[in-house]
């Protein structure tokens, strides 16, 4: 048993360590490509959530894993030298606020392990964690995007 | 000779003086008429103030929640002609607009002029509520005096010569104020007729979602194809049914985003659009599906390519 939890701390100490390299090379495109595996996972769950599929606990909780690691990556993906270029639509103000910044990077990514936490629970259970969790995407994109088409 | 002369130069002077004069007289375009005996619908008044999304400009910079419906003013509008200071709007008789009159207020609305009798500069989008019916507009004064009262002082406006002339607005006037109430498309059915309504006279889409000419006026011939956002960097989105617009949503996808605040690829909105989006959450669904009735009704123009400097590299 605590040979699995060892495996799985490598594999994910794995995966944050691959983003970490993917993000110091390239951080405007690496953070893209994190937003739209966030905005699919969404995509994938919504209309399980607006009861236009039927609810797949399995499905839920993989796509709130997604969102998960994508918000513990978020504050790495935002480094100094990564402000211009490469069409980025991040806002200036990540960098002259970058402890509000990381702020809601930590709420965005609480909320999204309770979501992972609550697929288990049922459909009800998981709205509750689902609408919370999408609560910060506005959130943040209100203050620290800056929409370019 | 010369005597002459200059006695035709001032002359001409004069009478350019007594036209500029007449021409920008802010009483030059008579407010609408007023019904003689009005009881306000208060239920009508709130539904009016979240189609108009009074907050999103109104309330205090960052404001969240109940805080949005204190008016207080004080957001900076940072625009090529200067910077524009919000102003308050709460029923606080000395610097809000308690002391207004209905007629003062429908008057402000629709001819962007102050009880003072003077020139509202168009950042304050009259333009578009000059369609608004005045029924919804006693009505939304009604409801924004039942809004909590405060005081607050607003910088003045901090704009560079000409604009800073208030009197000249009146010219501008002439060109992008009509006065006409809004009018039903007779190609357009009921239901795309009220979604018109809603767009162009209290929600106000087009005064973001277009782009304008030097003057400040709105391009009609491309109107809501998008635009550089008024606050700087970055653009307003097209909302035209082109393919760089939103031609590729439904009309459902167009009430579930200003519903959810999420678009068809849930990507979520950002900047001031959340703010738009928040008080839009308010309108019937039957609303915004006339809402997105009506924009799928409006002819596609392609977004106006990014200027050179503008693109990433």
């Amino acid at each position: 048993m605590k040979l699995r939890y060892v495996a799985a701390a490598a594999a994910l100490a794995g995966i944050l360590g691959t983003v970490g390299a993917i993000a110091a090379d390239n951080p405007i495109e690496t953070r893209k490509g994190v937003m739209k595996s966030i905005g699919a996972a969404i995509k994938a769950t919504a209309p399980m959530v607006k009861g236009e599929a039927e609810y797949d606990a399995v499905k839920a909780e993989l796509a709130m894993r997604v969102v998960a690691n994508g918000a513990a990556a978020a504050p790495h993906l935002f480094p100094a030298g990564s402000e211009t270029g490469g069409d980025t639509e991040a806002s200036p103000k990540i960098w002259e606020d970058m402890a509000g910044f990381k702020a809601k990077a930590d709420t965005f990514a609480a909320d999204a392990n309770a979501a992972v936490a609550s697929a288990a629970g049922g459909l009800d259970a998981f709205k509750g964690g689902f609408m919370k969790l999408t609560g910060n995407c506005k959130d943040c994109h209100e203050a620290f995007r800056i929409k370019k088409q | 000779m010369i005597r002459r002369l200059v006695i035709a130069i001032l002359g001409l002077a004069l009478l350019g003086g007594a036209g500029f004069w007449f021409l920008t007289n802010p009483a030059l375009l008579p407010p609408p008429a007023l019904p003689d005996a009005y009881q306000p619908d208060l239920a009508n008044g709130e539904y009016v103030f979240y189609a108009g999304g009074c907050s999103s400009c109104h309330a205090a910079p960052g404001a969240k929640g109940e805080a949005k419906k204190l008016l207080v003013g004080g957001l900076s509008l940072k625009t090529d002609f200067g910077t524009f200071h919000v102003p308050n709007i709460t029923p606080d008789p000395n610097t809000g607009i308690g002391g207004w009159s209905a007629a003062d207020f429908v008057t402000a609305m629709t001819r962007g002029v102050s009880p003072a009798g003077e020139h509202y500069y168009p950042a304050f989008p009259y333009t578009s509520y000059q369609r608004m019916k005045v029924a919804d507009l006693i009505d939304l004064k009604a409801f924004l005096d039942t809004l909590p009262a405060a005081t607050s002082e607003v910088p003045a406006h901090e704009l560079g010569f000409p604009f800073n002339i208030r009197r000249g607005l009146g010219l501008w006037k002439l060109v992008y104020l009509d006065g006409r109430p809004f009018e039903p498309d007779a190609r357009l059915g009921e239901v795309a007729n009220r979604g018109a309504y809603l767009v162009s006279g209290p929600g106000h889409c087009s005064e973001c979602h277009s782009p304008r000419d030097p003057l400040g006026g709105i391009d009609r011939g491309r109107a809501f194809s998008g635009a550089p956002s008024p606050e700087g960097d970055g653009r307003v989105p097209n909302i035209t049914p082109d393919p760089t617009g939103i031609g590729d949503w439904s009309e459902k996808d167009i009430v579930d985003a200003l519903k959810t605040g999420f678009t068809p690829e849930f990507d979520s909105f950002g900047g001031s659009m959340v703010a738009v989006q928040e008080n839009m959450a308010h309108l019937s669904d039957t609303d915004l599906a006339a809402i997105a009735a009506y924009l799928k009704s409006l002819p596609a123009i392609p977004s106006a390519p990014a200027p050179a400097a503008a693109q990433g590299g």
